[in-house]
């Protein structure tokens, strides 16, 4: 398997791991069954709730996983961090893939669901805070492929 | 990055390193002898002298007739000759036997013939990944070609109870095939007691050459050939002779007949010494195979909340060489066949770590492995949302 000097960074490293007790939004991708599991945790703030004005303050996460995955994971949390829920929410996993300086083909699906998580995560967020009308219309987890 | 540090490589069920031995072997047989063996000069007729000295060690090796003996490039070579083979050499038997375990090298082949009439039937195994024989009865009937059940597992090392096998077999009127690819030079495989009728075996598992093996077929078995061609290897194995690998192979055969035991017990020693350590100081573990009847340098298990590839990848940041049977390091979506037909959910199979030991290793391999293990499944749990303290 040939990770880039990034990838291998990033899982040697994480940053952000761990968990945030009373969380504004958790959200979940995988399962164990595929190898790949990760759950993002979110604080926002302002807890506004125009996702233009609400904000990532804090992310954490935890990562069951190969070496992609919790690079991925590790990776999406940098890139999260301080953004609104926007553009959190037009964030795509090629973008992460791209911050990696690429992933192996086999990992560009199953692994790649850092993005993903963290839209659940604002999903949950936005649910909680009754706006359905935008959680609604986040994508979310990706399918898995058998 | 600890940069420097000596490799500790314990992957040797993949491929183990060229003995220095074989090495020398091989040496005069790329440029000094570079006849062709089918020439009549004596340059061709050294070459030749070559080959037939590495078909009697490594019919000495498996307690078998040269003219048994038949070189190949490996294992995935002699399983497909052997079932592709002996299926299209004849038409009366339609059926296929095959454990749920094999390695792909035999599952493909069988699930190629599929398109030319055949039935594969694979034999589940039990949680220690012993063939189940209730099963393997069950399915034999006069339709049954070939039965074909590896010695030992590749990946988690389980021996088969060959004879058991290989009379059950018999009593059928089918073939018994063993893929001995895992202990052919390791451990004592006598054709004759065992009652095999073909067997594939692989020098680059037992310290020869990447690209030679051999497959065993006894005398008066019908088997086609793959490659057709020159009269090369009693007219089932066309192609120039690789001179170099096969005399190495037999080298090879010749210090494993000779030093078998006394490796056997010392690389014992060492996967036991691992497999104690490993559980004096990692919790929530689980031994993969057969508790005794197992290769002795294979340890196999897994470790719950944490993924194999992320395992491996540390490991090899200190310079330690393991293989694990999760998805990631198969190029699939799916875990181990193997460790899936023994049972394992997939959890567990994902969290496979598999350390095979050989000739070269030491004491201070398996302390350094001992040493960092248990550091790197905990960073790695502390990172598990499965984990809870
Ligand atoms: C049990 C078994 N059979 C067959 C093979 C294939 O052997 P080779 O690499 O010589 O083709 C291997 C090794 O990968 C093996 O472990």
């Amino acid at each position: 398997m040939q990770y880039s000097e990034k990838v291998m960074d990033h899982f040697m490293n994480p940053r952000n791991v761990g968990e945030i007790e009373k969380a504004d939004g958790v959200g979940t991708c995988g399962n164990p069954v595929c190898g790949d599991l990760m759950t993002f945790y979110i604080k926002v703030e302002p807890r506004n709730h125009d996702p233009h004005l609400a904000r990532i303050a804090e992310i954490r996460f935890k990562t069951f996983g190969c070496g992609a995955a919790i690079a991925v994971a590790s990776m999406a949390s940098e890139m999260a961090q301080g953004k609104t829920l926007s553009e959190v929410i037009a964030m795509s996993r090629d973008d992460v893939a791209c911050q990696l300086d690429g992933l192996p083909p086999a990992k560009m699906h199953c692994s790649n669901m850092g993005v993903q998580a963290i839209q659940e995560a604002i999903k949950d967020y936005l649910t909680k805070t009754g706006r359905h009308d935008i959680a609604s219309t986040i994508k979310g987890c990706p399918r898995a492929v058998h | 990055m600890k940069n420097g540090a000596r490799q500790i490589y314990l992957d040797n069920n993949a491929t183990t390193p060229v003995d220095p031995r074989v090495f020398e072997t091989m040496r005069p047989y790329f440029s000094e002898i570079a006849g062709n063996p089918s020439s009549i000069h004596s340059a061709g007729q050294q070459a030749r002298r070559a080959i037939e000295e590495a078909r009697a060690r490594t019919a000495a090796l498996l307690g078998c007739r040269v003219e048994e003996i038949y070189f190949t490039s490996g294992g995935t070579e002699s399983n497909n000759i052997t079932i592709k083979g002996t299926a299209l050499a004849q038409d009366k038997r339609k059926k296929i036997i095959a454990s749920a375990i094999e390695h792909h090298a035999v599952l493909e082949p069988c699930i190629y013939l599929r398109r030319f009439g055949f039935e594969l039937v694979k034999i589940p195994v039990d949680q220690h990944g012993t063939v189940d024989l209730d099963s393997l009865g069950r399915a034999l009937d006069d339709n049954a070609l070939l039965v074909s059940v590896m010695h030992a597992n590749n990946e988690v090392g389980t021996i088969q109870p060959i004879q058991e096998i290989s009379k059950l077999a018999h009593q059928h009127g089918a073939l018994f095939h063993t893929d001995a690819v895992q202990t052919a030079g390791k451990i004592p495989v006598d054709v004759q007691a065992m009652g095999i009728d073909m067997l594939s075996l692989s020098g680059h598992k037992f310290y020869g050459p990447k690209g030679a093996g051999a497959l065993f077929a006894r005398r008066g078995i019908r088997f086609d050939p793959l490659v057709h061609g020159g009269h090369h290897e009693r007219n089932k194995r066309a192609g120039t002779e690789n001179v170099p690998g096969i005399a190495g192979l037999g080298k090879a055969c010749e210090i494993a007949a000779s030093d078998m035991a006394e490796e056997e017990l010392r690389i014992r020693g060492l996967r036991d010494r691992l497999w104690q350590g490993i559980q004096g100081a990692i919790t929530e573990i689980r031994l993969n195979g057969h508790p005794d009847q197992r290769l002795s340098g294979t340890l196999n298990f897994s470790v719950r909340y944490v993924e194999g590839e992320s395992m491996l990848l540390k490991l090899d940041q200190e310079q330690i060489c393991a293989s694990s049977g999760s998805a990631c390091t198969s190029g699939s979506l799916e875990p181990s066949h193997v460790l899936l037909a023994m049972g394992l959910p997939h959890d567990l199979a994902h969290g496979s770590l598999r350390f095979s030991l050989g000739r070269f290793n030491t004491e201070a391999d398996i302390d350094r492995v001992i040493e960092v293990l248990p550091s790197i499944v905990d960073q790695l749990r502390a990172i598990s949302p499965l984990y809870k303290k």
